[in-house]
């Protein structure tokens, strides 16, 4: 599960980690009101406006409706109310956005870290997520903060700096030492730096998170290190022991028919293709959706149904799909073992009958326990409905439903 | 002699007496399965589907001297099922259970790697030797006899698998379900060396999808062990989009390498026959055995 820069700086703030100060707000008036209270906090005159949505590239992104980048700046009290009309409420496309862009409903006023001073301030990346292939979290590092890490890694891999931590006695002072010094840290930033690694490790391990991704960490003129934006992920199977975390989840963020599909416990992730499926398995939903591809059409969604597959959950994986406009075809796969194929045949008819009249073209393949009487109920139940048994005939059958 | 469970095997189930336990462990018996019993804490002493049930894995093994666990235990509870098992000596653990927090498996798998102990799953459908016993919920009749070794991430896909090979006149030595989930207990390469080792296994199908190098380690290890057995591949998820999880926790593409396209190449550069769909793993197998489908 995702959160927003704003909520992932709270948690973060909460173990002590330092970040760049800022206060959410959703209209120009709370905008203004975040700045004054922020000033007196802070002391800062410099404003930084922050689009709150799930994606990066806010930064270069751009507002569809005013021209406005994603972050601005804002030099004044003034200038902070009216760039802040300029971001809320419109549509912020980024590179990571597509095309059709996120709504920005919230913004956060942050403080400015980049004043002059002593020292130069100077950007780094950290991140800490799972190396699956290990099988324990690692630590990355890099004095190329603020640039895209996929980029670092394939041109100048030697500038990442790697650190695995032990499961089974977590990470160790002297592992966060030696990321500090490998960044080229001294004195007081490399003391600030130790102390801003352990607490984010400590947040990572606190909040079950599967992904931090902080960038750029700031080294700022007067060598203290902060977080100036956070991206936060938590492992959705640790939710139940989180509920505060859990709590954060911005379903304005998803996709409505995805958390719909949520409801009645069926995994659907909404894609642009024009051929619909509906399949038990995750391996096999994808597998489907593959053999669309190879047929000619494109995958409109991956839809899983799970084990329990029934009448009633076949009923809302219809109407899930039916909403997506571009669907022209509705390819349904399941390979019945504990779950019998005439029984998934029955609670397709009977959704069939419950929508009414369906205006594309289905095609259900069926496999596994009673495969031949399931194709035999679809067959007489008299509705636009084909069968097909092995996977083979079913891709057969959805290149002619679509050509 | 096949790999992991045979009609040797002593099996106990932990979370016996809960709906999927009970339903699944009726299952394994009825296919012949040895069942010796189940394991629910404070359940001890009590009989269900006429078998024993004990309040410890210790004192299952101590009584029936099983050395095979399926755990069908909730998702909050499952990693402490899993070092359970292990502790009292148990010496392949299959883990059923979906959802299991990645922090908790984290912990889990060096604790059982410490105490000797081979882990399947979680997350995943099981392992059956074909006409000797089935330890998971896959559907047993999809599977026939054989001499086709399955290592697989998806459990319909591998039945998919299963059935595509009985139509192409062939069957199944063992087929081993690794799981979905980002950590499990045996990887893709730790379960085809298996089946690469084991004389009643002649050839291998491969089933993984995007996310992680698992694929690509067994496609490498595969070629650097000489290509000893023929194997077939197949990759899911060759449509999907980046950075999505694709239902399993750990179906997502996080860089180049875990695409379903970089992950087929690989695999073919080193020897592996890939089926481009879905539909053809049996055919694949069929025409590399050279036999008519």
């Amino acid at each position: 599960m995702n959160i927003h820069e704003y909520q992932a700086k709270e948690l973060l703030k909460s173990y002590g980690v330092r970040i760049q100060e800022g206060i959410v707000a959703d209209s120009p008036e709370t905008s203004l009101k975040a700045a004054k209270k922020l000033n007196a906090e802070t002391g800062t005159s410099w404003y930084v406006i922050k689009a709150q949505i799930h994606a990066g590239g806010r930064g270069k992104g751009k507002v569809k409706e005013t021209g406005s980048n994603g972050v601005v700046l804002a030099k004044s009290l003034e200038e902070v109310s009216e760039k802040a009309k300029n971001i809320l409420g419109g549509t912020l496309v980024t590179i990571q956005t597509g095309e059709e862009g996120k709504k920005v409903n919230k913004i956060l006023i942050a403080q400015d870290v980049y004043y002059p001073g002593a020292s130069e301030p100077k950007e780094y990346y950290l991140s800490i997520l799972l190396d699956r292939a290990k099988g324990c979290n690692v630590i990355m590092a890099s004095t190329e903060g603020g640039m895209d890490i996929e980029e670092v890694a394939e041109k100048t891999p030697e500038k990442i700096i790697k650190e695995w931590v032990d499961p089974k006695v977590g990470l160790q002072g002297f592992q966060a030492r030696k990321v500090a010094f490998k960044l080229g840290l001294e004195g007081n930033a490399f003391k600030e730096m130790v102390k801003f690694i352990n607490s984010l490790y400590n947040a990572y391990i606190g909040s079950d998170a599967s992904q931090f991704e902080i960038n750029p960490v700031l080294k700022t003129s007067d060598d203290k290190i902060l977080a100036v934006d956070a991206k936060v992920n938590i492992d959705d199977n640790a939710l139940y022991r989180h509920k505060d975390l859990a709590e954060l989840r911005d379903l304005a963020e998803e996709d409505p028919l995805e958390v719909e599909a949520a409801k009645s416990d069926l995994n659907y992730v909404k894609l642009d293709g024009n051929v619909g499926c509906m399949v038990n398995g995750a391996g096999l939903a994808m597998a489907t959706m593959d053999m669309i591809k190879l047929s000619g059409g494109e995958p409109a969604n991956f839809l899983d149904v799970g084990g329990g597959a029934n009448a009633t959950t076949v009923e809302a994986g219809f109407r899930i799909i039916l909403q997506d406009p571009n669907v022209k075809a509705i390819l349904i796969n399941v390979f019945g073992g504990i779950v019998r194929c005439d029984r998934i045949a029955n609670g397709v008819v009977e959704a069939y009958k419950s929508i009414g009249d369906i205006p594309v073209p289905i095609i259900v393949r069926l496999q596994g326990t009673n495969a031949e009487e399931g194709a035999k109920i679809i067959d007489e139940s008299g509705l636009k409905v084909s069968s097909a048994i092995t996977l083979a005939e079913a891709a057969a059958k959805v290149k002619e439903a679509i050509s | 002699m096949s790999v992991l469970v045979n009609k040797d095997s002593k099996v106990i189930v932990q979370g016996f007496t809960g709906s999927e336990g009970s339903f699944h462990a009726q299952q394994m018996i009825e296919y012949g399965t040895n069942v010796v019993g189940g394991v629910t804490p404070g359940k001890g002493g009590s009989t269900h589907l006429e078998k024993p049930v004990f309040n410890s894995v210790e004192e299952a093994v101590e009584k029936t001297g099983a050395n095979t666990s399926i755990i069908f235990v909730p998702p909050a509870f499952a990693a402490d099922a899993i070092m359970e098992a292990a502790d009292a000596g148990i010496k392949v653990i299959i883990a059923i259970t979906e959802g299991i927090p990645v922090a908790d498996m984290m912990k889990a798998k060096p604790y059982i790697k410490e105490r000797g102990a081979t882990l399947v799953g979680p997350n995943c459908p099981g392992v059956i030797t074909p006409g000797e016993a089935k330890v998971g919920i896959m559907p047993g009749f999809v599977f026939k006899p054989g001499r086709v070794g399955i290592v697989s991430k998806s459990g319909t896909l591998t039945y998919e698998a299963a059935d595509q090979i009985a139509k192409a006149g062939l069957g199944v030595s063992t087929a081993i379900g690794i799981g979905g989930d980002p950590i499990i207990g045996s990887s893709t390469k730790d379960a085809v060396k298996l089946l690469m080792e084991d004389p009643e296994t002649d050839a291998i199908v491969m089933i993984g999808e995007i996310g992680g190098n698992y694929e690509a380690d067994a496609a490498k290890w595969i070629r650097e062990n000489g290509n000893k057995k023929p194997v077939v591949g197949f990759i899911a998820g060759q449509t999907a989009p980046p950075g999505r999880r694709m239902g399993h926790a750990g179906a997502i593409i996080g860089g180049a390498d875990d695409t379903a396209a970089a992950k087929m190449r690989i695999m073919a550069e080193n020897g592996i026959h890939v089926a481009e769909s879905p539909a053809e793993i049996g055919a694949v197998m069929a025409r590399v055995l050279g036999v008519d489908a």
